[in-house]
């Protein structure tokens, strides 16, 4: 279990004073200046070291993706944006950051942005978060009064700005192009790649979209050093990681715990267990609702980081941990999914437009007992039709619960077919 | 709930905040804030987006009006239909659900004597189901207005509406028993802020109701 | 340039092109639906999906740029396949109404699911309803149809240069519609109906009339303006039913305006079927041969200074030519092909054409148009000027009427003083005009029909001289009139204009009046004041009866556009022939046979007999046209002429785009297009609503 002297977001719960005195008691904001004076390749070098992964659920070393901004900078500015455009179901961690410890994602934001040479940074907030976008904002006008962020920011002659963008309900802006569309006034499409957002990003100029969790860990990792973060955890899968962990457990909570953690220990040891006992565990969708369902004997032994997940066909995703008893309807809790998809599918390419609805339709058929056995197998197949054929991942995520669904709980899938009565539904 | 209007203008409390919205991005980029312009127009009707005020901004923008109409049907958070003085949304998305979001929804059914999709007959309540609004470990939950209700269970769920109806301000947050997102009764990690956090739950249940956000 | 592996063939390209663009380069076709080469890239409907090695997901075709190494698979059975899933996604909520759709047999969905469809249905849902939207007069639609390409909305958007459409919502409920559903308010609309893959967009004029098998497809050219664009006319028997665009992208690339498109149903009303000569008063039907005598009798002993002819704005080469022949065998030189009186023809020719060529457009980094409306009175050339401003920055300046133009202009004043004030270099965008590499200048009809046309047209050429619109040097000639007419450059290439001591329009009416004219031949001739030609006798040909018709004394029915072969010469001086599609109704004939015969019956027989022989008289009277379809550089001198300027405003010489000859004024499509277009930005409210 991760030490509290480990944890980087030592006010999660904001039980603490959220405000800057809060914050720099908590160590934010502590010599920021020489930070920045690493320089921008120490910085870079550095997060690339620490191992660190993109926590909004693709994975993808956070370091490299700094590193592919152009290293001069020409005609065209260079922006940082940060997506806490949270609206994966299942996951609310951006949310805690934001609205209790909101330092740590400004203090980030300027360092990041440093490194990438860019004056500014937008966040892109989900609309929804009303109250955790006044947080927000409460921090930066509070930094900006105290010289931390400005013209002179921290005393380090960079100029650097911090807006925050709210979003107007829509999960596909999370996706980085569509969040990007949308913070020019469009609607919120994903665009085609290449080129990418490091070249050609917000109002066409180079851009890089960090996650909330991700921008929020750099100060301390460079506070402590990359050795640090890289020596919690696995190799290639480091740090410490914030987790939700909701559903049928007796005491539903975020908490922030070693990248690695097994998932029964998290459950047990945080969440107060799983209602019932761990023998009363159905499934666990472990990292979000995009990821594959598991079966209760993979959650047994199953550690929760990107390498482990996906070794059992699944994802870490956004480690966003839903968790189910046996009273679950589980295909009425994937067909949930599929409702949810249908509705957020922007509707720009075929595949998606399409397959999202008729997905859903067919997963109602089943869970009301209509279809046949035929329908399963178009189903399946449908899934596959959609997934790698879309403009952006939104068709994946769509098919990927579905997918995990018919591979790891079949039976009850096909039970719906003979026409037995259904599971015992959800309390 | 308001009828439509045949025009629309900014009142001066909304023209400032159009011009800070404007403010945040670089010039000739006003067009990004459409979003925020017709929020501030949403908010200025009443909660709903009446085809003037969609138009006022397509002109203050000096954007085609239907590229703004494009995004005002695109993103939930506009209304394009009046809504109730109280919107109150649902998250019936799986985590919710698996908490017992039916009974939350019957609840406010029951409650205020409309379908999802409706509003009272006295204008006071709009009804809707909502996708996953990011507050999974405190579900069930639902927004009414700009704040969130979590841990919720039918018999808190009816009192919050009564007492909107009353004009009371609910507490919002948590309506279980905690401060946040913590584990219920008890810390696993952070310990040392374990007493604060006895003392904060005991504050928020003595206090009947808490105006707004006393988390932050 | 990058070399790439296309199934199994090593090719090399040019960079930036797309992987399929490359493979058309090698002839291997790859499905689409979203992608269209001259609008932006969606890459939404993923019919183009190819297999990509190295690549964890098969990448649409139509938006990936090559690169060195690729190898792409195109012919496998997983792109098979792929394709196969992304048509089964088109056709779920696709209605099965292809037997009443119009669309049907030339539609792209049904084409394609010819190759990728499956034999049945696996969709068991009830399929996707929409409610159709109201576009206009134009375009009917059927939205239950719609695959939600985009092509509407980006052609609207990016050629037409308005922003009426778009697609709102989202999801499987993202709707296409234009704003609160308003007639699209765009003189190129009817393209979308061709751009449309499926029957979702179709011709409203045109619906359940035809199916498109059915038609016989001939390839012409349009006069209703003098773009010149190229058609193709079909036709099911003698009757014209559609007027679809032909791939040009020197001119009208492959759009059309929808005057060129939708007026062909005024060819079927109002046409002059046979000859008819006044008795009493009265226009009584008669044979060709009373007709031709009743002009002998009239005519025949006149002094040729009392006989003249004016050819109208859609007379073809041919006529024209016959026509100058048999007044000069008259001996008369009293002929003109400038009814609105144009200032312009004799001499050089650079200075009344369009230099540049209509895709010189493109090449052009700044533009000054002087008594012009673009829009209205070219409007597909006026989509290359939206084109070029789209391109990057190309600074507009205008001299006349402020109009919506579809781009931003700076408005520099609206009469010949801008011009001058513009000429002295003390404006900003003389400034502008200097600075730029290849600057142009469009000058209209509004500019050059004024009393001061030539002073005008004058000014207009030391502005080109002086701001490097016209350098030889750098063989740059951005110097441009903007006709309405389509003979006209035709008949100033030939020469239909007064001869020694001739008469132009005004003096021929002059003397119509004051009667020293005592015979006016009227061919095709409907925009002048016909009330002006006093007791003269007056023989009008043409093919409708139209203001020109009531006033005639002997009416000879001629044949309209799609009814001969027959040479135009467009703006930009290109020579191009128009092909018979059907024939003239009735007794009506080709205009220059009829000449050809009355010549005979006159007396004064003009040395022609057929068709080539009548095209040897135009090389003879102007080289040009033995190079039809090219267009040559021209002579640069001094033309206009130097003389006091008006300060009248320019003023266009269209009013109302939709109906602007006889034949879109009888077309009961364009009466409905003034009704929803015109009318309400001229103040007037329509009966009609």
């Amino acid at each position: 279990m991760l030490k509290d002297a480990d944890r980087i977001f030592t006010n999660i719960y904001g039980i603490e004073d959220v405000g800057i005195s809060g914050a720099r008691a908590r160590g934010d904001w502590d010599d920021t200046k020489a930070l920045l004076d690493l320089g921008r390749d120490k910085i870079i070098a550095t997060i690339k070291e620490s191992g660190l992964r993109g926590r909004g659920g693709a994975g993808f070393s956070t370091g490299m993706k700094w590193s592919f901004m152009p290293k001069e900078v020409g005609e065209r500015p260079h922006y940082l944006v940060i997506n806490a455009d949270e609206g994966e179901p299942g996951t609310c961690k951006d949310r805690e950051i934001m609205r209790n410890d909101p330092h740590k994602l400004v203090e980030g934001a300027l360092i990041a942005s440093f490194a990438m040479q860019a004056h500014a940074a937008y966040c892109y907030v989900r609309g929804e978060f009303f109250r955790e976008t006044e947080a927000l904002q409460r921090a930066v006008d509070e930094a900006y009064a105290n010289g931390l962020i400005g013209d002179n920011a921290c005393g380090s002659g960079w100029k650097f700005d911090f807006y925050i963008h709210r979003g107007m309900g829509a999960y596909i802006c999370g996706e980085e192009s569509a969040l990007i569309e949308s913070l020019e006034g469009k609607k919120g499409q994903p665009r085609m790649k290449p080129p990418f957002p490091a070249n050609v990003g917000v109002w066409g100029c180079p851009t890089t979209v960090n996650n909330v969790e991700s921008i929020a860990v750099a100060p301390t990792i460079l506070r402590r050093g990359a050795a640090w973060f890289a020596g919690i955890g696995r190799s290639n899968n480091t740090g410490t990681k914030l987790f939700n962990i909701s559903g049928h457990v007796n005491k539903p909570c975020t908490v922030e715990e070693t990248m690695g953690i097994p998932l029964k220990e998290l459950v047990e040891k945080h969440a107060g267990g799983v209602r019932g006992g761990w023998d009363n565990l159905l499934a666990v969708i472990p990292g979000g609702a995009s990821v594959p369902v598991l079966t209760k004997e993979t959650c047994s032994t199953v550690l929760m980081d990107f390498d482990s997940l996906k070794e059992v066909r699944s994802g870490l995703g956004t480690a966003a941990v839903m968790v189910m008893d046996k009273s679950t309807d589980l295909p009425r809790a994937i067909t949930r999914l599929s409702k949810f998809y249908k509705h957020e599918s922007c509707g720009q390419c075929t595949p998606c437009r399409e397959g999202t609805g008729w997905m859903w339709r067919m997963m109602e058929r089943i869970c009301d007992g209509k279809a046949t056995a035929d329908e399963v197998q178009l189903l399946e197949q449908v899934t596959y039709q959609v997934e790698g054929h879309t403009i952006c991942a939104l068709g994946d995520a769509a098919a990927w619960p579905i997918q995990g669904l018919l591979r790891n709980f079949r039976p009850l899938v096909e039970v719906r077919i003979a026409g037995q009565k259904p599971q015992q539904a959800a309390e | 709930m308001s009828a439509t209007p045949k025009t629309f203008l900014f009142t001066a409390e909304s023209e400032a905040l159009a011009k800070a919205a404007i403010a945040k991005y670089p010039e000739g980029r006003q067009r990004s804030a459409v979003m925020p312009l017709l929020d501030i127009a949403q908010r200025q009707s009443g909660g709903w987006l009446p085809m003037p005020a969609i138009e006022y901004v397509a002109l203050y923008l000096d954007m085609p009006a239907i590229r703004v109409l494009e995004v005002a049907s695109f993103y939930t958070m506009y209304n394009l239909k009046p809504v109730g003085r109280h919107h109150v949304q649902v998250c019936t998305n799986l985590p919710c659900w698996l908490r017992g979001s039916d009974n939350i929804a019957h609840a406010c059914k029951h409650e205020l004597g409309v379908d999802f999709g409706e509003t009272t007959a006295d204008g006071q309540f709009t009804l809707s189901e909502v996708e996953c609004l990011g507050a999974c470990v405190n579900a069930p939950m639902m927004q009414i207005g700009d704040d969130y209700y979590e841990d919720l269970d039918k018999e808190s769920t009816v009192n919050i509406l009564k007492e909107l109806r009353a004009g009371g301000q609910p507490m919002t947050g948590s309506h279980g028993g905690r401060y946040t997102c913590e584990p219920m009764g008890g810390l696993t990690s952070l310990n040392h802020q374990d007493d604060l956090r006895a003392e904060k739950v005991a504050a928020r249940a003595g206090a009947k109701t808490t105006g707004g956000d006393d988390w932050c | 340039m990058p070399k790439l592996t296309i199934d199994g063939r090593e090719i090399e390209v040019d960079p930036g092109l797309t992987i399929l663009q490359a493979c058309e380069q090698i002839g291997i076709e790859i499905p689409r639906f979203c992608y269209h080469e001259r609008l932006s890239i969606a890459g939404n409907c993923r019919m183009c999906l190819v297999a990509l090695e190295r690549s964890p997901k098969p990448v649409a075709s139509c938006a990936m740029p090559v690169a060195d190494g690729m190898v792409v698979h195109t012919n496998t059975p997983a792109v098979h396949k792929m394709r196969k899933g992304v048509m089964e996604f088109l056709l779920i909520n696709h209605p099965l109404d292809c037997p009443i759709c119009d669309q049907g047999g030339e539609c792209d969905l049904q084409d394609q699911a010819m190759g990728y469809g499956l034999d049945h249905s696996r969709y068991k849902e009830n399929k996707r309803a929409v409610e159709d939207k109201r576009m206009g007069p134009l375009i009917k639609t059927i939205m239950t149809r719609c695959i939600h390409c985009t092509r509407c909305v980006r052609f609207t958007t990016e050629v037409a240069g308005i922003t009426d459409m778009g697609m709102l919502g989202r999801g499987e409920h993202a709707e296409i519609t234009s704003y609160l559903e308003k007639a699209v308010d765009s003189e190129l609309s009817g393209n979308v109906i061709d751009l449309c893959p499926v029957g979702a967009l179709t011709s409203k004029p045109y619906a359940f009339v035809a199916r498109s098998w059915e038609l016989k497809k001939t390839e012409s050219i349009d006069v209703m303006d003098a773009v010149g664009s190229n058609i193709r006319v079909d036709t099911r028997g003698a009757e014209v039913l559609r007027v679809l665009p032909r791939l040009n992208d020197e001119i009208n690339e492959e759009w059309i305006s929808d005057k060129t498109r939708f007026a062909c149903d005024g060819l079927k009303r109002q046409r002059l079927d046979m000859p008819y000569v006044r008795k009493d008063g009265k226009l009584q039907p008669a044979t060709w041969p009373q007709a031709f005598a009743a002009i002998r009798e009239r005519i025949g002993g006149l002094a040729g200074a009392k006989i003249a002819a004016i050819a109208g704005d859609q007379a073809d080469c041919e006529a024209m030519v016959a026509l100058k022949a048999l007044m000069t065998g008259l001996g008369s030189t009293n002929i003109d092909c400038r009814q609105d009186g144009a200032k312009l023809g004799r001499g050089f020719r650079a200075g009344y054409i369009f230099n540049s060529g209509i895709a010189g457009i493109e090449n052009a980094d700044a533009l000054l148009i002087v008594g012009s409306n673009p829009r209205w009175e070219a409007a597909v050339l006026n989509a290359r000027i939206l084109k070029r401003s789209l391109m990057g920055p190309f600074p507009i300046g205008l001299i006349g009427e402020v109009k919506d133009l579809s781009y931003s202009y700076q408005h520099l004043g609206t009469d010949p003083a801008a011009l001058k004030k513009l000429l002295s270099g003390r404006s900003d965008f003389a400034k502008v005009l200097k600075a730029a590499q290849r600057p142009m200048l469009i000058i209209g009809q509004g500019a050059l029909t004024r009393p001061d046309g030539a002073a005008v047209l004058s000014l207009a050429r030391e502005v080109a001289e002086k701001f490097g619109i016209h350098v030889p040097a750098k063989s740059w000639n951005g110097f441009n009139v903007l006709h309405t007419a389509a003979a006209r450059v035709g008949g100033l290439d030939l020469g239909f204009l007064p001869g020694d001591g001739g008469r132009d329009v005004a003096g021929i009416l002059e003397g119509a009046g004051n009667g020293e004219i005592e015979a006016v031949y009227l061919l095709g001739a409907d925009e002048i004041d016909i009330s002006r030609l006093g007791k003269a006798f007056v023989i009008y040909q043409g093919h409708h009866g139209d203001k020109g018709a009531h006033r005639a004394d002997v009416i000879l029915p001629g044949a309209a556009y799609t009814e001969k072969n027959a040479t135009y010469v467009n703006t930009e001086g290109r020579v191009q022939q128009t092909r018979l599609a059907a024939f003239p109704p009735g007794d009506a004939r080709e205009d220059w046979t009829i000449i050809r015969a009355l010549s005979d019956v006159l007396g004064k027989s003009i040395a022609c007999h057929d068709l080539g022989s009548v095209r040897g008289m135009l090389v003879e009277a102007n080289a040009n046209f033995m190079r039809p379809e090219e267009t040559m550089q021209a002579t640069w001198g001094a033309f206009g002429t130097e003389g006091e300027l008006s300060d009248v405003p320019f003023h266009s010489p269209i009013d109302n785009f939709y109906m602007t000859d006889p034949i879109s004024r009888n077309s009961e499509t364009m009466a409905e297009c003034t009704q929803a277009f015109v009318a309400p930005k001229q103040g007037k409210t329509g009966t009609h609503g």
